[in-house]
């Protein structure tokens, strides 16, 4: 199957009091279009760094980041924007939906930026996916911590992103609550064929993919495929 | 959903703008922030209120000055001079108009005999049908008519009251008695304040004479007033008589020079109150820029998100920018038309200075002119904060301040303050007409902001240092506040300390101008001027004042005299060669001099030698003034021929002197020595120190009775008609400065209401911790004490500066200021900011600390 992300010697470093500090060193590795992918390690390993590299959220102090064929590092801030628009899907830890904009207002955006089409009625089936159709005219302040993840999904799915990227999506729910989601994502990802690359310390949700990436003390240091590879 | 084909990289990089989309994101993202965006704005209300009700004021007083112009003067054409017409000029004045009238003014004291009162006024001696347009609107109506058929005075309505007089009554001038025919309400072109300063009293002209007041040596202006019947080009033909006036000393005014003049000295005052509101305006602005400063950082996450979706930079910059300009549309609106409505009270704030009858239409030109003033001035505030959200990293979503957004490595921000100095110079010099004093009006606010802002930072660290753990922990908690992260202190600070630098300023000068007034009517020095005495009353004078026990301090001749030639060289010379350094006036003025063979006590020689005597045969020495001497370019050894009443007077400058201006007694810009003009048509001028308005009342009485030609200045009088003008141009100056001291305390709850969204989980947190109400509340008013303590005293410091400098290079009078309005305005500051800081928190005091938590928890 064809790549659809290529890391090649990929670096981060940060200057701090003087002192150089690498959170990221020469990490190689490339994801399969449609395959799921988890990033897992201790805290302070570096994996939300690099999920915000492959994202083209930041820019790498060397190395490559490959996305769609497209090198994000010859990029300009502007023009990545435009790539995480078209292509890329974000599910965060603290769900960051927008909190002056409805539920609906909030799926309905990524699409707007596009210039689509009959946006109302997509974001609302997206809604109805989740099981959010009733709620669309809520703020996020007036849903609970399940509710804004299942937005944010139908958000992260609303403009057919090639891949997804997901930080921690449970990290902030409660078990049941987690569950539900988890199904959600794995279901609606199946169902789009997306990409997704997800970034936990959660081994039970790593284990539902098809390949973990173990990295440590910015290095990775396994490449595992799962029992759903 | 669709499964979707890879494309290869293939990717359209320049997706364009949609404004439609950023006008929606901006109304959706300001949901639940209208309210404290149009807290933050209302800064600016009031700036824009002071501007546009002096801008529709000035419209309307234009407006007005064109169509009532001919009520200022009175006729078509007016023509006068200080000298009596020579037969040169007397055909031409006899020829010209349709109907004439003739005026002769001068200053007298008159008498009343009912009261015994006597006063200095400005007697109007007139003949024929003047005013030809409006009135001399008197009570009863028909006066202004009838006074000038026989022995008939009016009097002006203060005078009347003054000495409780009626009409019927009499009064004397010179030798003469009048009767009182009417009170005169409003001459032509005359204001509330020149009627107070020298109130006028008409006569008709056909019994001057009888008066005995119109002898040499009085000062009498000669006016002349024209009515043509039909239409006349009349600055055609006052451009073909003006070479024969100037020649003869005279000046004419026509009803279009008197609109220009009027529309030009009221287009100053209102230039003048443009700045003070200006000043309200800027003072909002930088309220306006630090809100939205907070504001913004409250918004990263949000921007973050947009970013991480895919927003441009430049587009969540729009989203911000439409916001900001909607809101700055609305306070712009909202200030124009509250200025609409307060420049209905314009009218009356200036009542005494207006000679007209002021209209109070709106004017839409003066609200358009405030509205896009308030928008641009927003932005551009605004836009120093705004710039930040080009470098809000999408980052921001995964780690919150993942990188601190560094605004001083951002060349725009430098590229935003040029363009705020900018507008405001070019703003200013729209006001004065004149760049370099609008550089130095921007460089003086710049450097009262700087002064301030530096305080603050000072503050901040110097607390860092101080505070020791030994402290109580609410005393360290209040204090730490001051510089901890959501510190509200450079905000606070600059705003409050300009506003009580202002506000400061105007009292300190106002009370050394009283101060300076008041010390001059102290014991030692004069405060009773007798002129106009003739050399033959001289001695009886001086006998009369010493009989009424009262001193003779000063008894001085006076000349009046012309400069005829400089070193050689006519007026008409120094017309043709523009290379010669003079004042315009040197040679027109008339001047008033003295001759003596001793140096006064107020002068001093600062260059070449003092000669008492004249010498028979040679140059006359003269002693000349300092400031003569460098406005004129004449110096030592200087040659110049003087003209007293047709007789050429060779002179040469033997000394310098330099003169204190500032005492009350005669003081001369030329001295001759004696043994020159003894001979000479003169004057004499006494000085006298009374010491009591009882005893000055006696003599001035006495005075007036025995030798009705002699005029006195009392300066208890003028004092308190000085005190009261003061008042008057004080209330105006309140007036306008009230702007800034309600935009002063709009900043301030604005700035407080903000610290307090930024406080509040800090608080509520402290509250579920168990910190008791009172301990929260002694912290807060802690750290307002302390900020409104400060700023008013770094306010103060900076007025007590700027006094000091106003004192020394603009007025140049002794620098002493009167602290007690200083610390008055230094505790009712304070006070305050703790007040408004109090009543903003009482939310966070009062409710349980869940509700508040709940409320927030957006």
């Amino acid at each position: 199957m064809e790549a659809i992300l290529n890391i090649s010697n990929l670096s981060k470093t940060y200057q701090s009091a003087g002192r150089t500090l690498t959170v990221l060193d020469n990490i190689n590795f490339s994801v399969a279009a449609g395959s799921t992918n988890a990033i897992v390690g201790p805290s302070g390993s570096g994996k939300t760094t690099l999920l915000g590299l492959c994202a083209g959220l930041d820019s790498s102090t060397t190395g490559i980041v490959e996305l769609n064929n497209i090198n994000l590092g010859k990029l300009s801030e502007d023009q990545r924007a435009q790539v995480r628009n078209q292509y890329i899907g974000f599910i965060f830890q603290n769900f960051q939906l927008l909190p002056t904009l409805t539920a609906l207002e909030n799926v309905m955006v990524p699409l707007e930026l596009r210039g689509e089409k009959n946006i109302k009625a997509r974001s609302l089936e997206l809604l109805d996916k989740v099981g959010l159709s009733d709620r669309g005219h809520h703020y996020p302040a007036q849903l609970s911590g399940g509710e804004q993840q299942r937005v944010s999904l139908a958000r992260a799915f609303s403009n057919s992103p090639r891949i997804l990227f997901a930080d921690e999506p449970t990290g902030n729910l409660d078990a049941e609550t987690s569950e539900k989601v988890v199904k959600l994502i794995f279901d609606l990802n199946k169902e789009a064929g997306t990409t997704l690359v997800l970034v936990t310390h959660d081994l039970e949700l790593a284990a539902k993919t098809q390949r973990i990436l173990r990295i440590k003390g910015g290095k990775l240091i396994a490449d595992d495929k799962t029992d759903n590879g | 959903m669709t499964k979707r084909t890879m494309d290869n990289g293939a990717m359209d990089t320049k997706r364009k703008i949609n404004i439609p989309w950023l006008f929606e994101m901006a109304w959706r993202d300001s949901r639940r922030n209208r309210s404290r965006l149009f807290l933050f704005i209302s800064a600016i209300v009031f700036g824009i209120a002071a501007l546009v009700a002096i801008y529709s004021f000035r419209y309307n007083l234009e407006n007005d000055i064109n169509a009532q112009a001919a009520t200022l003067i009175g006729a078509d054409l007016a023509v006068s001079g200080n000298q009596q017409p020579g037969p040169a000029i007397k055909p031409l004045l006899d020829s010209l108009g349709d109907k004439r009238s003739e005026e002769r003014t001068f200053v007298s004291m008159i008498y009343f005999p009912k009261s015994n009162g006597t006063r200095l006024v400005q007697v109007k001696a007139l003949q024929g049908g003047f005013p030809y347009y409006g009135s001399l609107e008197t009570t009863p109506v028909e006066a202004g008519q009838s006074f000038r058929t026989g022995r008939n005075a009016l009097v002006d309505k203060t005078l009347m009251l003054q000495f409780n007089a009626h009409v019927n009554d009499s009064i004397k001038v010179g030798n003469v008695t009048f009767l009182i025919a009417g009170i005169l309400n409003k001459a032509p072109g005359q204001t509330g304040v020149s009627s107070g300063i020298a109130p006028v009293v008409y006569i008709p002209l056909q019994y001057l004479e009888q008066t005995g007041l119109s002898k040499k040596g009085s000062r009498i202006g000669y006016s002349f007033y024209y009515k043509y019947d039909k239409q006349v080009n009349i600055d055609k033909l006052v451009k073909n008589i003006d070479p024969r006036l100037d020649k003869a000393d005279m000046n004419y005014e026509t009803i279009e020079t008197r609109k220009e003049n009027t529309g030009r000295s009221f287009a100053d005052l209102t230039r003048f109150l443009s700045l003070v509101g200006f000043i309200a305006l800027l003072l909002g602005c930088v309220g306006v820029a630090s809100a939205i400063h907070i504001y913004i950082r409250e918004k990263i996450a949000s921007i973050a998100i947009m970013r991480c979706l895919g927003v441009k930079a430049s587009e969540a910059f729009l989203i911000y920018l439409i916001q900001i300009v909607g809101i700055g549309l609305v306070g712009s609106v909202a200030g124009a038309l509250l200025g609409s409505f307060v420049q209905h009270l314009l009218p009356l704030v200036f009542k005494d200075f207006l000679p007209l009858t002021i209209s109070t239409d709106t004017s839409w030109i003066a609200i358009g002119q405030g509205v896009i003033l308030g928008v641009i001035i927003s932005i551009l505030f605004a836009l120093l904060p705004l710039i930040s959200i080009r470098n809000i990293s999408p980052l921001n979503t995964l780690r919150i301040s993942y990188e601190e957004i560094n605004l001083v490595r951002d060349p725009f921000r430098w590229l935003v303050y040029a363009l705020i100095l900018l507008f405001i110079i070019t703003f200013t010099f729209f006001q004065l007409g004149n760049w370099l004093a609008s550089i130095f009006f921007t460089i003086a606010i710049l450097i009262a902001f700087l002064i301030l802002a530096f305080t603050a930072w000072l503050l901040m660290k110097v607390m860092r240092v101080i505070i020791q753990s030994s402290w109580s922990y609410l005393l360290r908690q209040g204090f730490a506040n001051l510089y901890r992260p959501n510190n509200q202190t450079i905000i606070l600070i600059t705003s409050i300390g300009l506003s009580t630098a202002f506000i400061c300023t105007l009292f300190f000068i106002q009370g050394i101008l009283i101060n300076q007034l008041n010390l001059s009517s102290s014991s030692s020095q004069s405060n009773m001027i007798l002129f106009d005495i003739q050399t033959s009353q001289e001695k009886a004078v001086a006998a009369l004042t010493r009989q009424y026990k009262l001193p003779v301090l000063q008894q001085v001749p006076i000349v009046t005299l012309r400069l005829e030639k400089i070193n050689g060289k006519t007026a008409a010379d120094f017309k043709k060669d523009t290379t010669l350094k003079f004042s315009r006036h040197v040679f027109s003025n008339e001047y008033r001099v003295t001759y003596r063979d001793t140096l006064s006590a107020t002068e001093k020689v600062i260059n070449g030698e003092w000669v008492g005597k004249a010498e028979p045969g040679k140059e006359i020495p003269v002693s000349i003034e300092d400031g003569f001497s460098k406005r004129n370019h004449i110096n030592i050894g200087d040659h110049l021929v003087f003209n007293v009443q047709g007789l050429s007077m060779p002179a040469i400058v033997s000394s310098v002197r330099q003169v204190n201006w500032n005492k009350i007694q005669t003081n001369f810009q030329v001295v001759f020595p004696k043994g020159v003009l003894e001979d000479a048509p003169q004057f004499h001028v006494l000085l006298t120190h009374v010491p009591s308005a009882k005893a000055s009342s006696g003599y001035q009485q006495a005075v007036v009775r025995q030798f009705p030609n002699i005029s006195i200045i009392d300066l208890g009088q003028v004092l308190n008609v000085i005190d009261d003008l003061l008042d008057k141009i004080s209330y105006i100056i309140r007036f306008m400065s009230a702007f800034s001291i309600i935009t002063g305390v709009v900043v301030l709850i604005a700035s407080v209401r903000i610290s307090k969204y930024q406080r509040i989980q800090e608080s509520v947190l402290l509250r579920t911790l168990g910190a008791s109400r009172k301990q929260i509340f002694a912290i807060t008013a802690l750290e307002y004490l302390f900020l409104g303590a400060l700023s008013a005293l770094t306010g103060i410091v900076i007025a007590v500066s700027g006094t000091w400098l106003l004192t020394k290079f603009s007025f140049e009078i002794p620098f002493a200021i009167n602290l007690l309005p200083a610390i008055a305005l230094f505790f009712i500051i304070a006070l305050l900011t703790v007040i408004i800081g109090l009543l903003n928190s009482r939310g966070v005091l009062n409710k349980p600390p869940l509700e508040i938590l709940r409320t927030n928890a957006v």
